[in-house]
């Protein structure tokens, strides 16, 4: 007994234990700069932006049209153009990547041939946006005569934004409790049953977020609308689906490269149009997020 | 009069686990049929083939017959789904689903397409008594069933299969996580509910099967090493391994 407690105390009073502390404090600190710097790129962004663009912003700029050679007036039709090709994105991704991600994880055998559409929907999320572009260039404006238009450019989109839809929703589906599953079957349900009165409500709110992410990319892309939907100057609003149309992203890319004598508020004030719209999604998907968390009853 | 007859039934997983070995075994009717035995014995495999949930399950190998009524529910012309509305399950772990304690109940008749407010009502209110839990939750209905204690869930559970008015109810260790109080209620309302189903229950002890047991079959590494009716099996044992485990020198 006696021995034990010398033995305590000797191990108490060695050197290094107050070493290893101090070095754990050390760890600690330096990570905790490191993880402090990762905030400020994404502060200096919103600074930069809203210290330059912010007085750009105007009723004027926001519901007008571009005039003097987009040098002056608003941006109205850019704005129109990015919610019609973000809608169109929805119309033909949201369904399908639901819809592929619920046969992937609710009905799919476990086999060569789902392991190949597994790979291949990785694969896709990895190609960049420049060669998506390309590949509606081809397909859809070129081969099934779409032209330049919110048609062509939804399409595109929808194809870069299925796989981030599909990976997430099938997360989300593959978070629902295997037991509901179980106990629903054993009640007399069929899969369909199970999944539509189950597992989709319970998964909603993930399938919601992964969807609302998936659409603020393509919304802040340029790359895949260049060839495909974006108008270099289009000063009235698209009026059919087989139109051109601006877009924010691409009307960026336009005024800050290719319009001499542009001043740098339309510029910046364009830049901050773009981000409220995609952090406002962001937001929103967090909210939806946060709010499901909080009423979850698994 | 036999509900159920199981006759050389045999089951491989593809995973080499649990399995049955030419298992054949009468179940009556209005009585509790006991299946006890160590873990991996083939108990919850053979409640499972008897509401085909080892449809799920990668099977590899299954032979035999379970004749309910007369009917073989292996043929694969039967109705599944149908199958499982007279074949009632509760599981070990009490599961509710995520919604109030009346749409627990609900949930099978809406499944089954019944929509009758009224009907839905009788069956909240007959199944909850049934189950020895009306008193305690006919106020709070429309509460989330999450927030019932564990004891009350299991109940929950147990008069969520009533509610579909089975003709069986497989029970596989319902009590295994629960205080001896709510373990007693259980017990208690299945003493009951036996004059009109026929209950298979794997229980979680054999103390368990020793109390609610009027048949008793005793499951080691899937076979069926006994069988007897009433208590028989725990005084007048015959098989040496059934007494080994009944007196605890192995489990």
């Amino acid at each position: 007994m006696l021995d034990r407690l010398r033995l305590k105390n000797n191990l108490d009073n060695l050197p290094s234990s107050t070493i290893r502390l101090i070095t754990e404090r050390i760890g600690f600190g330096i990570l905790t700069v490191i993880a402090l710097t990762t905030v400020i790129p994404i502060l200096a962004i919103l600074v930069l932006i809203i210290v330059n663009g912010g007085g750009a912003i105007s009723w004027e700029f926001i519901a007008g049209y571009p005039s003097d050679g987009m040098r002056a007036g608003g941006i109205l039709p850019a704005i129109i153009g990015t919610l019609y090709l973000t809608m169109g994105t929805a119309i033909f991704a949201v369904p399908l990547g639901i819809a592929a991600a619920i046969y992937l994880s609710e009905y799919a055998p476990d086999n060569r041939w789902t392991r190949l559409i597994r790979l291949a929907i990785i694969n896709l999320a990895g190609i960049p946006s420049v060669v998506y572009g390309l590949f509606g260039l081809g397909l859809f404006v070129v081969f099934l005569k779409f032209g330049t238009s919110i048609l062509a450019g939804s399409f595109t989109l929808a194809i870069m934004t299925l796989p981030v839809i599909i990976s997430t929703t099938e997360e989300a589906l593959r978070a629902v409790p295997q037991s509901f599953r179980v106990v629903s079957i054993s009640l007399g349900g069929t899969i369909w049953q199970t999944i539509w009165k189950i597992v989709l409500p319970q998964a909603l709110p993930g399938i919601l977020t992964g969807v609302i992410l998936g659409l603020e990319r393509a919304a802040g892309e340029t790359a895949p609308i260049l060839f495909t939907a974006a108008a270099f100057f289009l000063p009235r609003l698209p009026n059919s689906p087989l139109d051109a149309t601006m877009a924010l992203p691409y009307h960026l890319f336009v005024i800050s490269t290719q319009v001499p004598g542009m001043p740098i508020g339309i510029q910046y004030g364009t830049a901050l149009v773009l981000l409220a719209f995609v952090l406002s999604m962001n937001i929103i998907a967090t909210i939806i997020r946060s709010r499901a968390r909080a009423r979850r009853q698994w | 009069m036999n509900k159920i007859e199981i006759d050389r039934l045999s089951l491989h997983y593809s995973d080499g686990t649990e399995s049955l070995k030419n298992i054949s075994l009468n179940i009556p009717a209005n009585a509790i049929t006991v299946l006890f035995g160590p873990a991996g014995g083939g108990k919850s495999t053979l409640l499972r083939i008897l509401n085909r949930l080892n449809d799920l399950a990668d099977v590899i190998y299954l032979s035999g017959k379970v004749l309910l009524d007369g009917q073989n529910i292996l043929d694969p012309k039967v109705n599944v789904i149908a199958l499982r509305r007279k074949i009632g399950m509760v599981f070990a772990r009490p599961v509710v689903l995520p919604m109030s304690i009346r749409q627990n109940l609900t949930y099978g008749l809406e499944l089954a397409g019944e929509r009758d407010k009224s009907a839905h009502q009788q069956a909240v209110e007959r199944s909850l008594t049934q189950a020895a839990l009306w008193d305690e939750v006919k106020d709070r209905l429309d509460d989330p069933a999450i927030a019932l204690s564990g004891g009350q869930q299991q109940r929950l559970c147990l008069a969520r299969s009533l509610a579909l008015q089975p003709d069986v109810i497989l029970l596989d260790e319902p009590t295994s996580g629960l205080d001896p109080i709510s373990t007693g209620k259980v017990e208690a309302s299945l003493q009951k509910l036996k004059k009109e189903y026929t209950i298979v229950l794997v229980p979680h002890s054999v103390q368990q099967a020793a109390r609610t047991a009027d048949y008793a079959a005793f499951f080691l590494q899937g076979e069926l090493v006994e069988y007897s009716e009433g208590k028989d099996i725990f005084v007048k044992t015959k098989d040496k391994r059934t007494e080994d485990y009944i007196e605890g020198r192995f489990g």
